[in-house]
């Protein structure tokens, strides 16, 4: 089917009346994925500088209530089921979505909280055209026209966009929205377009798990971590890290449960109760992300914990590169 | 740029070979355009991948602070503030410290070159001089470097370092401390201020990055990172309680902060972090007459008194 562009924001308009809708929006120079209220302020095909997955799993979120009176114990969950769609995500960003599946519902566990608002969010990507040179997706298994994890992929033709149902919800979605159907014409230049988009960015991540696997105790991590300042820029700015933190807030007797995202890069991170840390120095804490990302996370869930979208690398306030420490892990010798 | 370049490689080959310092900490090539990168030399041969460009933000004093090992850092004015003012506060071992004093004409803001280019992406620059020419795709923009540096390096007095052991680039002109923008943001009603302020707060993700950046944060535990009790909230998405940590965060730096605007640069949501700091800044010079940083002598500020001070509450038994 065809979107015209023009008709966007007034498609989006009508999406308000029945949706939550999230899009990226430009605010004082940065884009941010935001709640509207009207279409003019989606700026579709821009990437947000803070990921999305914050729709499914926000950074600070309410996990419930609770209130001690004289009639007892009272308790509220929040649980959020309010019909949303996120209108222009990046492929990498929906495919980061896919891999945070694996984390809050599996065979062990089901964080209701975010699968009740997976349930209830649609997922329209626009794929990227003119991926980025901090761009590396296609080095993490995606690529730029990835439908992974999308119910609805948008491909930008020019003047409007290619629109395809990935899931039977995204089927069901662009059927209610009485698109005319796509020729034969802009479906070749939907074909042509996402071949020209090139990645001119690469890291080799053959056989990374395996190599990783012989190297807890290796001497590169005395040196990766020596210029890292131990912020959460990379961890807080990447789609796929999901690590967080329960927090309490009571006054008197009523008070609320709040789980906030969490860094593995803070010395906090592991502090244990007794005051031991495990985890004493930046070595410990880059080990744990390098390892979360591209071994603990391949073993368990047969993919890296990276998608190769590039935030860490603009984002560094001291130009540490994950596509160096890739090559770097991959070049160290093994004793 | 390539001058200054070649001669901060051949003292740290030379202070490394002959075995005066372990360690030489200054700027290796980044690995994106307009951008340089904290390095650490322990060889001669380490030291050949030393630069030294207008991308060279970050403030090196932060990697300084505790060592143990002979250390010679390559530092441009704002550093060697902070080395000063680390000295004063034990951080750091004056004798165990080489320092390689570079004259500073200002670095270059990323995001005021991406705010000239208009949303495109700049792959590669060339300087020429005083002029800059960003490149990427369908690119070619010419600017004049001056245009680009950061505000607080526009703003700054002390291009020249204050202490050094050995001086590299030509002694910069004279400035006096400018203030305009703190003059400005002061003229406003407090409303004002009150709403421009919870707008940048906003847009705090509380990654931490300017408190890590900035050499002259480096409590044990910072109050925010507390939970019993917990002073405030770990939430991110409250503007109040980002507030409260930028605002104490600028009343432990009163005296100290050296105005290097590494907050600010580090901050990955582009918040304007050197209004506070800068406020401090000004406060302090304008009540004390002191400046953090400058005499390597003087007692910091605020943590000295005289007999006869004015006040005479610090007295009164």
């Amino acid at each position: 089917m065809i979107i015209n562009k023009s008709e966007i924001a007034g498609l989006l308009d009508n999406l308000v009346k029945e949706y939550r809708v999230y899009a990226p929006v430009q605010k004082d120079g940065i884009v941010t994925f935001e709640q509207i209220n009207e279409g003019t302020q989606a700026k579709p095909g821009a990437t947000s500088k803070k990921p999305p997955k914050e729709i499914l799993f926000p950074q600070s979120e309410e996990l419930f209530n609770y209130q001690v009176d004289s009639q007892g114990l009272r308790m509220e969950d929040k649980i959020d089921d309010t019909k949303s769609v996120a209108f222009g995500v990046r492929p990498c960003d929906a495919k980061s979505m896919m891999l945070l599946d694996n984390v809050f519902h599996n065979d062990e566990y089901e964080d209701v909280y975010y699968t009740t608002r997976r349930k209830n969010t649609l997922i329209i990507s626009v794929g990227c055209n003119q991926p980025a040179s901090t761009c590396f997706c296609t080095s993490v298994g995606s690529s730029p026209f990835d439908t992974d994890g999308s119910d609805v992929l948008l491909t930008d033709i020019g003047d409007s966009y290619l629109a395809e149902a990935i899931t039977e919800q995204g089927k069901e979605f662009l059927c209610k929205l009485n698109l005319p159907a796509s020729d034969d014409q802009a479906k070749t230049k939907a074909e042509e377009t996402k071949k020209q988009a090139q990645l001119t960015s690469e890291v080799d991540t053959t056989g990374i798990k395996e190599k990783l696997d012989d190297m807890f105790d290796h001497p590169y991590w005395e040196s990766l971590y020596e210029k890292c300042l131990g912020c959460g820029a990379c961890t807080y700015l990447c789609p796929t890290c999901h690590c967080f933190d329960i927090a309490d807030e009571a006054k008197d007797c009523a008070g609320c449960r709040v789980r906030n995202w969490d860094s593995c890069m803070f010395p906090l991170f592991t502090l244990h109760g007794s005051g031991h840390n495990p985890r004493t120095s930046g070595k410990e804490r880059w080990r744990q992300r390098a390892m979360h990302k591209f071994n603990y996370f391949v073993e368990r869930y047969n993919a890296s914990a990276c998608v190769g979208c590039g935030r860490c690398i603009k984002n560094c306030p001291v130009n540490l590169d994950i596509r160096q420490v890739i090559a770097d892990i991959k070049a160290q010798p093994l004793e | 740029m390539q001058k200054l370049t070649k001669e901060i490689q051949d003292t740290a080959k030379k202070l490394l070979e002959e075995n005066k310092v372990d360690l030489v900490v200054g700027f290796a090539k980044g690995s994106l355009p307009l951008r340089s990168t904290p390095y650490f030399a322990r060889t001669a041969e380490q030291a050949e991948e030393l630069v030294w460009n207008q991308f060279c933000e970050n403030n090196l004093a932060n990697y300084l602070k505790k060592r143990e090992e002979k250390v010679a850092v390559v530092a441009k004015g704002c550093d060697i503030r902070a080395i000063v003012a680390l000295i004063k506060e034990n951080q750091i071992n004056r004798d165990n410290l080489y320092i390689i004093g570079v004259t500073c004409q200002g670095m270059i803001d990323r995001n005021k070159a991406d705010e000239l280019v208009n949303g495109k992406e700049i792959l590669e620059t060339e300087t020429n001089g005083e002029e800059i020419v960003l490149k990427g795709k369908d690119l070619e923009q010419k600017a004049k470097v001056e245009e680009l540096l950061y505000d607080t390096c526009t703003r700054c007095a002390y291009g020249n370092p204050v202490i050094y052991d050995e001086l590299i680039g030509e002694e910069q002109p004279a400035k006096e401390p400018n203030f305009e923008d703190i003059e400005k943001f002061e003229a406003l009603s407090a409303e004002e201020r009150a709403q421009y302020l919870a707008k940048e707060m906003e847009k705090c993700i509380r990654c931490y990055a300017c408190r890590n950046a900035c050499p002259m944060c480096y409590c044990d535990t910072c109050f925010v990172d507390e939970s019993t009790p917990q002073w405030i909230s770990k939430r991110a998405n409250s503007a109040k309680d980002n507030l409260i940590f930028q605002g104490v965060r600028v009343f432990h730096q009163l005296g100290r902060c050296a105005d290097c605007g590494a907050c600010e640069r580090a901050c990955p949501m582009g918040i304007n972090l050197s209004l506070l700091t800068r406020k401090g800044v000004k406060d302090v010079k304008e009540t004390y007459g002191y400046e953090a940083g400058l005499n390597p002598d003087d007692k910091p500020v605020l943590s000295d008194f005289e007999t006869d001070d004015p006040q005479p509450f610090l007295m009164k038994e």
